[in-house]
């Protein structure tokens, strides 16, 4: 019989199913960053004459900024200089129907379990496929045209609804918000836009999949989202990347914004490779996601389950300037081998009667060190706003590590603030008992991984909860019914 | 059904069990009693296969297999099943699953097939009223938030539920009450038959009065000192554990070498 630490350790190791790479050819930049990529970037995508402007001053801003150090991660120094910002497959240009997509690219999604034929997509959800750097196909977009939802990827939203875009592109995230957040203004390449009009509950899924193929390429992509009053949407997003020895950044910015009496729900399952168990490779997931609540009674759910990339840096925040607005952020981040995680939120109540939620959960295996970075923040304007923050830690063997950083700053006399946190450890106790009972170790680790994530489950949409739970099922090489 | 022979085990390198030896058959049930510290719950964690306790030496024979071999949850889908003393609590892990993945992992072992969803709520719903539990027990977390009698009630609705062919009940009765102990007592011997063994180890003779039990033994020291019929117990009620150590004319395991 094993020690408890070695029986956890065989348990969580695991096989990275999605890191195939397609063999296929590619129209890549050379590595390197200057104004010409950024003019090349542009002029690729014919965008409109404002747009490169934005991108121009976003990266001249980003020249003057230096990389955050404050995050509990450690990793070399990145050489931005080393890196390919465009690369997308050949012949993409002029694509009319998905018989023109490259089979290579359709037997991609198909393995990775996203078939892009709508009569093959899991009914109800409408899919954007984003390759490298450029978006592959939209789904169903005709057919949600039909309510006036326009979800299509953002180059093309650029010259179909230019308007649309250059009103809310960075009003949430400005382009010099942050070191990351500015060179993906300056780069970023596809991502998806969504807009749904006023009272219109979007009749299906939306959902995003993004692809990571060619080497050393970083993945900028920019997703904006934009609910009119009283409508309602919710949008999943997935991603994967081919196993390499070499790190790879991914850089992207969400922006959500809703208006009077709007929801938006935005649900990710991140399965980005999260490098061997050496440490190498693995995805640098730097990523900025933020909603602004505008109008009054709005609300915005950010759930997301982190369970790959090397490195994650990733706080999606919710503006609440709506009175009555509602902002809630749950949140299961997994760190095994040498990954690491520093997530969180950020909270900032404006409004009068703003209402916030924290639901973080982080389970740390192997080497794997995961914080909790959250703020909250209330304006001295936010009458009794509320926010009830809970962060618990799960620890599977002895040479991880779980770190919790609240920050609060309240101006506001009359607002309630609750913060709760808790480490634990799955005991030998626990296991032993679901063994008795007759469960095999896997499963026993399995089924009390899942109830520890149990809150943040729930709130995916039912066939991501599925997806979640089988991802967690894979990384602890377990079987959860 | 289980043969222990001449068993030694030892817990962080400290002799517990000192040669233990025991027959159990099919269809009885017997009584394991003694003072703190003698060896009870030791024996019961051997016989499930508990990490951190040794077997240095003997044997154990059940069902004409080396236990002894078998994994926690491979003797627990052979049919071995402990009631325990102290249930763990399992945050967000609702009864009713845990009971029908054990269940379903039970009887795939077996070569059963599994119970849909709808069949093990069926069967659920019958085995609760053996313990009137309740049914929003079942969707509540394990043993969460639980007061100490609802735990071991739970604990028999489990030996309810996976049928095992040897029940180990640990100090089933600490820490009820007399109503508690009476429904406890009753779901157990509801699952009195010809082709199940049960083990009751208990401190007190309380509660063989309402599970009445076919031998008693002795434990003290990790050694059975003595053995016999239920009259047994109600000796040890009158005059102690003392009694049964200080006679030396009644210890059937003279320890070898003193």
């Amino acid at each position: 019989m094993g020690t408890p630490a070695n029986d956890i350790d065989r348990l969580v190791k695991r096989e990275y199913k999605e890191g195939f790479v397609t063999d296929i050819d590619s129209e890549t930049l050379p590595p390197g960053l200057d104004e010409s990529v950024v003019r090349f970037i542009s002029e690729k995508k014919s965008e409109p004459e404002f747009m490169l402007e934005w991108r121009l001053k976003a990266y001249r801003h980003w020249l003057t900024l230096t990389e955050p150090q404050w995050a509990h991660v450690h990793y070399e120094p990145i050489d931005y200089q080393a890196i390919s910002y465009f690369s997308a497959p050949k012949d993409k240009d002029g694509l009319n129907s998905l018989d023109e997509v490259d089979p290579k690219l359709l037997e991609t999604y198909e393995k990775l379990g996203i078939p892009l034929e709508e009569q093959k997509v899991l009914a109800g959800v409408a899919v954007d496929a984003v390759f490298d750097s450029v978006s592959v196909k939209t789904t169903f977009r005709e057919k949600l045209a039909e309510v006036g939802v326009i979800f299509c990827s953002i180059s093309d939203a650029l010259h179909e609804y230019p308007d649309l875009v250059k009103r809310y592109l960075g009003s949430v995230v400005p382009a010099g918000d942050n070191f990351y957040a500015a060179l993906n203004s300056a780069v970023f390449s596809d991502g998806s836009f969504v807009y749904i009009p006023k009272d219109v509950r979007c009749p299906m899924e939306l959902s995003t999949y993004f692809r990571i193929n060619a080497m050393n390429t970083g993945q900028f992509e920019r997703t904006l989202i934009v609910a009119d009053e009283g409508s309602y949407v919710s949008y999943l997003e997935g991603c994967t990347a081919p196993m390499r020895d070499e790190n790879q950044l991914h850089a992207a910015v969400v922006e959500l914004i809703a208006m009077e009496g709007a929801q938006i729900k935005y649900s990710t399952v991140q399965n980005w490779y999260p490098g061997d168990e050496h440490g190498r490779g693995g995805i640098y997931n730097f990523v900025t996601k933020r909603g602004a609540c505008r109008g009054r009674n709005s609300k915005i759910s950010w759930t997301q389950v982190e369970t790959g990339s090397a490195i994650t840096w990733k706080y999606p925040s919710v503006l609440l300037e709506g009175d009555d607005s509602v902002g809630e952020f749950y949140s299961v981040a997994l760190t095994n081998n040498w990954q690491q995680a520093d997530t969180g939120t950020k909270m900032v109540h404006i409004g009068r009667n703003t209402t916030s939620t924290i639901i973080s959960k982080g389970i740390s295996a192997g080497h794997g060190q995961n914080a909790y970075r959250g703020l909250v923040k209330v304006l001295n304007k936010a009458d009794k706003a509320r926010n009830y923050s809970q962060c618990d830690s799960l620890l599977l063997g002895d040479r991880c590590g779980a770190h919790t950083f609240p920050y609060m700053e309240v101006k506001n006399p009359t607002a309630q603030v609750e913060h709760e946190a808790t480490t634990s450890k799955i005991s030998d106790d626990q296991l032993f008992y679901c063994r008795q009972r007759g469960l095999s170790e896997e499963d026993a680790v399995s089924m009390i991984v899942n109830g520890f994530c149990k809150e943040v489950f729930k709130e995916l949409p039912m066939e991501f909860a599925v997806e979640a739970q089988k991802l967690l099922e894979i990384s602890l090489e377990g079987a959860v019914g | 059904m289980l043969s222990i022979n001449n068993l030694h085990a030892t817990v962080a390198g400290n002799p517990i069990l000192k040669g233990i030896d025991l027959e159990v058959g099919a269809g009885e049930v017997h009584a394991i009693m003694g003072p703190n510290g003698s060896g009870k719950s030791t024996l019961a964690n051997v016989l499930a296969g508990r990490d951190g306790y040794d077997v240095t030496e003997g044997q154990v024979i059940y069902r004409d297999k080396n236990l002894l071999e078998f994994s926690v949850e491979e003797r627990a889908c052979e049919g071995i099943f402990v009631a325990f003393q102290y249930p763990v609590e399992i945050p967000g892990v609702s009864n009713l699953y845990l009971l029908k993945t054990a269940l379903n992992s039970v009887r795939k072992h077996r070569g059963l097939n599994e119970l849909t969803a709808v069949e093990f709520l069926k069967l659920i719903k019958e085995k609760i009223k053996l313990v009137e539990m309740k049914e929003e027990f079942l969707h509540r977390s394990v043993n969460e938030g639980f007061s100490g009698g609802e735990k071991k009630r739970n604990e028999i609705l489990q030996l309810a539920v996976l049928e095992p062919a040897l029940a180990i009940l640990d100090e089933t009765d600490s820490g009820l009450d007399i109503d508690a102990l009476k429904v406890v007592a009753n779901g157990v011997n509801s699952l009195r038959d010809a082709q199940r063994a049960i083990i009751v180890i208990t401190h007190y003779q309380r509660l063989l009065d309402y599970i009445v039990p076919d031998k008693v033994h002795v434990l003290a020291n990790g050694r059975v000192v003595k053995s016999g019929d239920r009259t047994l117990a109600f000796e040890l009620e009158k005059h102690g554990y003392a009694w049964v150590a200080q006679d030396p004319n009644d210890a059937v395991a003279p320890s070898p070498g003193s």
